[in-house]
């Protein structure tokens, strides 16, 4: 774990409008750099909006989030576009771009508003879904791509961005097993190599697999946030999710177990 | 591949210069150019300004077409459908009615801009307040009542005026048509025209990047909002200017982007020249036909309408049209 975090969020306090209840309520943190970080909790604990409030698409109404100690607000957009990328949750696509076309998109923090991408932007998006084994989908429309290979081909945009950070939004909520597995596998690839990688989930099997920073959530607050085998303990999970659960060891990995102990 | 389209509009121009009633019904041999003094001042006093505002009539109602699709993620909307174009029709209406002496074309058009971003600021805020339906449904429902709104005050409008001037002035405009724009009536068309499809030229890649969710276009280091009311008002101020010359030509604007996206996808970078280009051909053959088929002129707006609506019901049924309403 590198020195300073990559991210320090403080006395963090936010809800939607100017009078909506509070969904965040004085949460401070820190995520660190160069490696990947699970933020797990139930539906609806607030895990997107930290992530929207880490991307700077929300704006806290008390406290102040800093990305390597530059306050967040102060960032200029075409810069904030090259520092961290979105892999949002299920976007919807209205029309038929090609696999290419939208991968290209990636590529908007180095184009002007009036300027088209250049064929060195067609190369680094090319060269993003070759990097993710999709290059033979490259012609493809996006709205007729299956669930997994439309989150892997948005995790492509992300990478032809180029950030040194990246924040994913319940990446694997909606993948079967081996789409699951290739998704992970492309995390830790990008961790390996540096990137600061920050997921949420909901699910601690994900987030035992990917993180190896994890940050525990519940009801708009922090409960816990350290290193993964000192955060994913059975009583810390049972709190978060309010019933009761075993975390086991099998293989080097922790896995949780639903459930108090063996049946009967 | 646009250049096929280019050629195929610049051929339709030429020829639609020589297709008339004059000397008989049908065609106008060129030879009379340099023949017949009358032939030659038709040719180029009335025929030659028409036609270029016929083309950037297409090309502006096509590309703010693309344009508004684009931008409210909606495949179904066109200016007609959103009150831009029944709210220039209001505010050109409005100057014809109050503006003593004749409008001053200029002044026309600003007013009848003005209102058009009107109509299309409300239909907007109407979808945003609507409790019934998806997003796509709930933006055409408001469009729909807010165009309602605008002809209801048209009818008002129509009723105070004048019914010896003013009154048929408005009625046939309404209708649609260019019979009578000659060379300063296309110069003033210019000052919205020109920017605004510079505009759309310039941001046509740009404009993928708006198709997608907010705050992913904001992930992208763009701001959404400033980039898409950019766009909008350059699409808006443009169509307004060509409605304040024409009258109400619809349909141009929701056919022709599907066709152009259609034939050469979904890309901004070749959908927005490609549905230029359709458009322009394609207020180009309905001119022709509203000059040629009868003695009389039969207003421009109802060809587009009649050519259109068949074209967008064959288009939706042929082919699957992905809406997620």
């Amino acid at each position: 774990m590198s020195a300073s975090p990559a991210f320090s969020l403080r006395g963090l306090r936010f809800g939607y409008g100017a009078e909506g209840p509070e969904v965040l309520r004085d949460l401070s943190l820190d995520i660190p750099a160069g490696t990947t970080t699970a933020v797990l909790g139930p539906n609806g604990c607030g895990k997107t909006t930290l992530l929207h409030l880490l991307l700077g698409w929300l704006a806290p109404r008390e406290g102040e989030v800093l990305i390597d100690g530059r306050p967040q607000a102060e960032i200029p957009r075409r810069e904030r576009g090259r520092l961290m990328a979105l892999v949002p949750q299920a976007e919807y696509v209205p029309f038929d771009f090609s696999v290419l076309e939208y991968v290209l998109m990636g590529r908007t923090p180095y184009v002007g508003v009036l300027e088209m991408p250049s064929e060195e932007d067609r190369a680094v998006a090319f060269e993003s879904l070759e990097s993710l084994g999709l290059a033979h989908l490259w012609r493809r429309p996006v709205p007729e791509l299956s669930g997994g290979e439309r989150q892997m081909v948005t995790l492509a945009r992300a990478l032809a961005q180029r950030t040194p950070i990246l924040l994913l939004d319940e990446p694997t909520a909606h993948l079967d097993l081996g789409n699951k597995g290739r998704l992970l596998d492309a995390l830790a690839g990008l961790a390996g190599r540096g990137t600061t990688v920050v997921l949420t989930t909901h699910d601690p099997e994900t987030a035992s697999l990917a993180a190896r920073h994890l940050v525990l959530m519940q009801d708009g607050r922090v409960l816990d946030s350290g290193p993964l085998e000192e955060v994913l303990v059975a009583d810390r999970l049972s709190l978060t999710y309010g019933v009761p659960v075993r975390v086991v060891e099998i293989e080097g990995r922790r896995v949780v177990l639903l459930g108090r102990g063996w049946p009967g | 591949m646009l250049w096929p389209l280019g050629l195929a509009l610049l051929l339709v121009f030429v020829l639609s210069l020589f297709i008339g009633r004059y000397p008989g019904p049908g065609f106008t041999p060129p030879q009379l150019l340099w023949e017949d003094e009358l032939a030659r001042r038709l040719v180029f006093s009335l025929r030659l300004p028409r036609l270029l505002a016929a083309t950037l009539l297409g090309m502006t109602l096509a590309g703010a077409g693309t344009v508004l699709q684009t931008v409210f993620r909606n495949p179904l909307v066109e200016p007609g459908f959103l009150g831009v174009s029944q709210g220039a029709a209001f505010g050109a209406a409005l100057a014809i009615l109050t503006l003593e002496g004749g409008a001053p074309p200029l002044a026309t058009e600003a007013i009848a801009s003005v209102f058009a971003l009107l109509g299309l600021a409300l239909s907007y805020a109407l979808a945003r307040r609507l409790h019934f339906g998806g997003w796509v449904l709930r933006l055409v429902l408001a469009g729909i009542a807010v165009s309602a709104l605008f002809s209801s005050g048209v009818g008002v409008l129509k009723y105070l005026a004048d019914p010896l001037t003013q009154l048929p002035e408005i009625t046939f405009w309404l209708l649609g048509g260019l019979s009578s724009l000659t060379w300063s009536g296309l110069l003033y068309l210019l000052p919205f025209v020109i920017p605004g499809l510079t505009l759309m030229l310039l941001m046509r890649w740009r404009l993928n990047l708006l198709a997608l969710h907010d705050e992913t276009a904001f992930s992208l280091g763009s701001s959404p909002g400033r980039e898409r009311a950019l766009v909008l008002v350059g699409a808006v101020a443009a169509t307004a200017a060509v409605t304040a010359v024409s009258g109400i030509v619809g349909w141009v604007g929701l056919v022709v982007p599907h066709l152009a996206r259609r034939a050469y996808g979904a890309d901004g970078r070749v959908a927005v020249p490609a549905s230029l280009l359709i458009g322009g051909i394609f207020a180009l053959l309905c001119d022709d036909l509203a000059r040629t088929l009868l003695a009389g002129e039969i207003p421009l707006g109802i060809l587009t309408s009649f050519l259109g609506a068949l074209g967008f019901a064959l288009l939706m049924t042929r082919a699957r049209l992905r809406v997620t309403a």
